[in-house]
């Protein structure tokens, strides 16, 4: 029996029950290529007609005003500074903003020179879905190409997705109740075309393809920016034995994920299920022989 | 260097991705921390305004411890040139040049001249001219110089002390490692690692590329920035060369084509210049801007402009009126943009057009731009949304002010909705010279039009009006010759969109007895027989084929078409020794075949196809025929590429450091504080924040782009995808700063020059940090300058804090560099905006009449 709800899982879309179907596609997002451009948002927004936010807002997080993913952002491009400290001086403490992720500040000891990571975050179209398997109407659904979609027509907005996402990227829209994320441009795909935020973005920071000749050519730069120096370079969500059972869309990360604002461990939610209902079981079957034990136990008497 | 190319050029910068991914290197010198920066390997502070204090250093850095190419700078540049005994250099006279005239405030250049050169007969000439169209005088094909061909006088050893090579030598001696950390504020070590990173990347085998942008551009003396950057690529024999070069990144879309077939008031198309009153013939003009003796295709300067000639005035131009010569306005003065911004407050300009132009957000000195749009009679505005320029009679700041009265102000707007680039057709031209064609892609869906139907149209009314009229004042319009094709399928309508092909067609130029399109400017004719909207541009219809729109797929494999003929890389000689074989295999690309006689390689040669590498001419030749074997530089007098400048700029003939106009720290080089030749507007609404003054003014203001806004924010602030993304203007400090004013991160400030006080959030950052500066500590804030009242995205405008000081040669302004207060808190508004500026101003010691006391 395949790994259906946790561990590595080769062929995704067949054990959604597709037959015939095309290679699994994905993302590879390289972020030591990322300049910060957001062509990557705005793509997405003007293809997949995702609403302009209602609120004009600097957030003071660096130059990311986008804030996270969500319902009305697909596409979000993180900004982390890394000053170094300084030998001479001890950084003065200003009560610097609130809103950096975790980490922002970590590895200062090891270096020398400023950072500024940038990296375009999106859905992970997860091997193991915490949206996916969790909704209860079927809107979620696998595609042929082994990304996640959510049917608008389907989705009742009751949000068990939201909390089913390790790594918060579904939403619901507040104006219509309904779950949105990113479709991996299923309609793009079916034509024979890259997700508009690949074709958009100028650096080839995201790289769109099948999945394993994009793990292939990722572990290559890793190689490759290890023998240049940059050996803080690694890759996240490649990994089918993780908790998620790998993603459809990793990326090739230049310093801690915590640092990106992303989970270090994400686990699909139901991969606890089958334990959970042994232990209901055990509890039921518990409370059962403890029952008709205690009616036997009078009885016999 | 005085570049952001990643988020003014993110497309374009994937070649710089690429080129990280084979290995090349980046260095990234700036005032603050950009996303060009973090995906440099080395990003280098710099305190703006002192670029040529570093690249100097770089020069002395190549000088002393002999890292030029040695065999290039010889056969390729001026260097073994001797310079004129009378010559005398900053070193000698303590800032200055030989030959200024504190009266005019500007040079006489008689002694920069070459040895054997002597006293050019144009000087005379040129003296009449005021400075503004002798910057222009020659054009921008290399100025003339009298008896070149004639042998000048040179020390190939470059050991003579008047040739070049020791004068240049010389003049940057004083630019060491220290002086760069004291004057920059950069690190010794980091400057040193630059030096050792672009030598270490330049010579036979290897090449570098230098990139600068508006950074450099926008600066009084920025003309002379970009001739330091060029001094270095010389000397490290990078020019003309794949791989090296230098990437001028422009900072609009097309705006090299603005400037190749000009909106400028000084250039004809191809850099011709406009004619001065100096000139009052053909011939006297043809003779100011080329010399009978000199080298080079600038030699036929008379073909090319009788040619354009013939485009505008067609039949009517012929030889026994001078081709209508006559009929071109002579340039008499400066009539830069910034002139006429003051003339309008002066009430002296009735109307003006703006097409795709903000100036109420876009130009130095916003306040003073909006005042003088009020005082028109009339202003037609086409743009692509309700830019403030045309909005300025109900939302400029002058409003609140007081200053304006919406029921008073006297200006009648007329605005014209403009057709965006996907609502019509034609050529963008980019900064690598390349024309490429775009076609209609949607109907504009109501009254959008494009700039060539309303120019097209607007001509034929005019015309229409005059066509009776006997004013000899008017025959220039009524004779031009305005028979442009309208598009395939409108050919009758008399509103019809004009043709833009055919339009490109005769920028080309054709022959006139065939019809036939020329097929480069070496066809051009001076006798009436050729027509040509663009010399530089000939050829891009060759063989009546747009050769602008191949995309790559043609059996040529090109995309697009280069200035001029198609040659990807300028001066590519220069990729070859003297004796015609590449300097090395690697980098090899266009060479000498013996066998069939012809430069071969994968360019199109820069260079006469079969002129032999050894090539001498004879004594009497002229123009291309005078050009030796080793004359790479095609264009220049002397077919030498320019270490030293003799002539074409204005303020040197090479580059010194001075301050800027407004700065906190003297000039620790010389006397003269700021370039003696900066071009002051002096008035009272443009007031200069007094120099070396550390207590009202105390901060380094500088301003640039961001990726997600385009230039005074018509293009960007309208739409709600990017107003998002950056929706609020900001101001950059250091956590030094910040702690030293008490501004909090997110929370509101205001920026306080001479002109003005302007709102905007704080951002602290690391990314911006203070420098040590001649024992002081200078503290550099950084402001986008997108943002102005209109659209989504609002905030003040930073143009606003800006005075206006110009560059000489080319009166661009000093945006790049100004100095301010910064203080916590919103500005005050109305009129107490007014008395809070006046009240600075009083503690600067700025009186009423704008000059520091």
């Amino acid at each position: 029996m395949s790994n259906s709800l946790f561990g590595p899982l080769d062929d995704v879309a067949g054990d959604a029950g597709h037959v015939d179907h095309p290679p699994r596609m994905g993302f590879f997002t390289d972020t030591s290529v990322c300049i910060g451009c957001k062509a990557c948002e705005v793509a997405c927004k003007q293809w997949n007609g995702v609403p302009a936010g209602a609120e004009l807002d600097l957030l003071g997080m660096s130059h990311d005003n986008t804030g996270e993913l969500g319902a009305n952002s697909w596409r979000h491009v993180a900004f982390i500074e890394q000053a170094p400290t300084s030998p001479v001086d001890p950084p003065a403490d200003l009560g610097m903003p609130g809103m950096q992720p975790p980490g922002a500040a970590t590895g200062a000891e090891t270096r020398t020179d400023f950072r500024w990571l940038m990296a375009s975050d999106v859905c992970k179209h997860c091997t193991h879905a915490g949206c996916l398997d969790v909704c209860p109407t079927g809107a979620l659904f696998r595609t042929e190409f082994g990304s996640v979609v959510v049917q608008q027509d389907i989705c009742n907005g009751c949000g068990y997705c939201v909390s089913g996402c390790p790594y918060g990227v579904i939403e619901r829209r507040p104006d219509d109740g309904r779950a949105q994320k990113c479709t991996l441009c299923y309609d793009r795909l079916h034509d024979g075309l890259e997700p508009a935020c690949a074709k958009a973005c100028p650096t080839d920071s995201i790289q769109f393809g099948e999945l394993d000749e994009l793990r292939e050519r990722a572990a290559a730069r890793v190689a490759t920016l290890h023998e240049r120096g940059e050996t803080s370079a690694r890759l996240y969500g490649h990994d089918p034995d993780d908790g998620v059972g790998g993603n459809g869309a990793f990326f090739l990360l230049l310093d801690e994920p915590e640092v990106y604002g992303l989970p270090p461990d994400p686990v699909v939610p139901t991969r606890d299920m089958a334990r959970m209902w042994g232990f209901v079981c055990a509890a039921a079957v518990g409370f059962l022989t403890a029952a008709v034990g205690s009616f036997v136990g009078r009885g016999i008497r | 260097m005085g570049s952001n190319m990643a988020e003014a050029h993110p497309v374009a910068f994937q070649w710089v991705v690429e080129a990280k991914a084979r290995g090349a290197k980046v260095q990234h010198i700036d005032p603050h921390f950009t996303r060009t920066s973090a995906l440099a390997d080395a990003y280098v502070p710099i305190r703006a305004g002192s670029d040529i204090a570093f690249l100097g250093g770089v020069i002395n850095h190549i000088l002393t411890e002999e890292k030029y190419f040695r065999e290039y700078v010889v056969a390729y540049t001026n260097a073994s040139f001797l310079v004129d005994e009378r010559y005398q250099d900053t070193e000698d006279l303590e800032g200055l040049f030989s030959g200024f005239d504190p009266e005019t405030a500007s040079y006489d250049q008689s002694s920069w001249q070459y040895e054997s050169a002597g006293s050019p007969p144009e000087q005379e000439d040129r003296e009449e001219l005021s400075d503004e169209a002798q910057a222009h005088a020659s054009g921008a094909g290399g100025a003339p110089l009298a008896g070149v061909t004639n042998g000048i006088a040179q020390d190939p050893t470059l050991e003579h002390p008047r040739c070049v090579f020791q004068v240049l030598k010389r003049h940057f001696a004083r630019y060491t490692p220290e002086f760069v950390e004291d004057v920059c504020g950069t690190p010794r070590e980091q400057f040193l690692a630059v030096c050792a990173a672009w030598t270490g990347a330049s010579g036979r085998d290897r090449t570098g590329a230098l990139v600068y942008s508006v950074g450099w551009t926008q600066h009084s003396v920025g003309a002379q920035y970009i001739r330091a950057g060029a001094i270095i690529q010389l000397l490290l024999g990078n020019i003309g060369r794949p791989g090296g070069g230098i990437l001028a990144l422009r900072g609009h879309a097309s705006i090299q084509g603005c400037t190749d077939i000009p909106t400028l008031f000084n250039l004809l198309p191809g850099y011709l210049p406009m004619p001065s009153p100096a000139t009052p013939d053909l011939a006297a003009y043809v003779a100011s801007i080329r010399s009978k003796k000199q080298k080079g295709f600038w030699y036929n300067a008379d073909a090319y402009m009788v040619s354009l000639l013939k485009e505008y005035w067609g039949e009517k131009a012929q030889p026994d009126n001078d081709f209508c010569f006559d009929y071109l306005p002579r340039i008499d003065g400066d009539h830069g943009v910034y002139r006429t911004l003051m003339d309008m407050v002066d009430g002296k300009i009735p109307g003006y057009f703006l097409f795709g132009q903000n100036p109420a957000v876009g130009m130095s000195n916003g306040r003073l731009a909006r005042l003088a749009l009020a005082q028109l009679d009339w202003l037609v505005v086409r743009d692509l949304v309700m830019v403030e320029s045309a909005t300025f009679w109900q939302n400029a700041p002058e409003i609140e002010t007081g200053e304006i009265d919406p029921a008073a102000c006297r200006t009648e707007v007329f605005f014209f909705p403009a057709a965006s680039h996907v609502e019509k057709e034609g050529t963008f031209t980019q900064t690598e010279r390349m024309l490429q064609w775009r076609e209609k892609a949607v109907e504009p869906s109501g009254d959008q039009s494009s700039e060539l139907w309303f120019a097209y149209h607007l001509g034929r009314i005019l015309r229409e009006r005059l066509a009776a009229s006997t004013d000899d004042r008017d025959r220039p319009l009524i004779d031009l010759s305005w028979d442009y094709a309208k598009e395939h399928g409108h050919e009758e309508e008399l509103w019809g969109e004009p043709s833009a092909e055919d339009v490109l067609r005769r920028i080309n130029g054709y022959h006139l007895d065939t019809g036939e399109p020329v097929g480069d400017y070496r066809e051009l004719r001076a006798d009436g027989s050729t027509s040509a909207g663009c010399w530089i541009y000939s050829g891009v219809f060759r063989g009546g084929v747009n050769l602008s729109a191949r995309r790559g797929d043609g059996p040529d494999g090109k995309w697009g078409w280069v200035w001029p003929l198609d040659r990807r890389i300028l001066y590519n000689r220069a990729s070859a020794d003297p004796e015609g074989r590449p300097w090395s295999e690697g980098k090899k690309l266009v060479w000498w075949d013996e066998a069939v006689g012809r430069w071969v390689g994968d360019d199109i040669a820069d260079f006469p196809d079969d002129l032999p590498p050894g090539h001498v001419p004879e004594a009497e030749a002229v123009g291309p025929a005078a050009l030796r074997g080793d004359d790479a530089f095609v264009l220049q007098a002397d077919g030498k590429a320019w270490l030293f400048a003799p002539n074409g700029v204005l303020d040197g003939p090479l580059p010194t450091h001075y301050e800027p106009d407004e700065s906190p720290v003297p000039n620790r080089l010389h006397g003269p504080r700021g370039s003696p030749m900066r071009r002051h507007y002096s008035r009272p609404a443009n007031p200069a924040n007094p120099a070396g003054d550390t207590e009202v003014f105390p901060f380094v203001l500088t301003a640039s782009r961001l990726t997600e806004h385009l230039t005074a924010g018509g293009m960007s602030r309208w739409l709600p995808f990017l107003a998002e993304l950056q929706p609020e203007l900001f101001v950059e400090v250091s956590p030094e700063l910040a702690a030293a004013r008490g501004l909090e991160h997110n929370g509101w400030c205001h920026v306080i020059t001479s002109r003005t006080a302007v709102q905007a959030k704080v951002v602290v950052t690391a990314r911006i940090r203070p420098l040590r500066v001649q024992q002081q500590v200078v503290h550099q804030v950084w402001m986008p300058y997108h943002f102005g009242p209109g659209g989504l995205a609002t905030g003040d405008v930073m143009n606003d804090l800006l005075g206006i000081v110009a560059d000489p040669n080319v009166q661009i302004q000093e945006g790049k560099v100004a100095t301010c207060d910064v203080r916590p808190g919103p500005r005050p508004t109305g009129p107490a905006l007014l008395a809070y500026v006046e009240d600075y101003r009083r503690r600067a010691g700025i009186s009423a009449g704008g000059e520091s006391s």
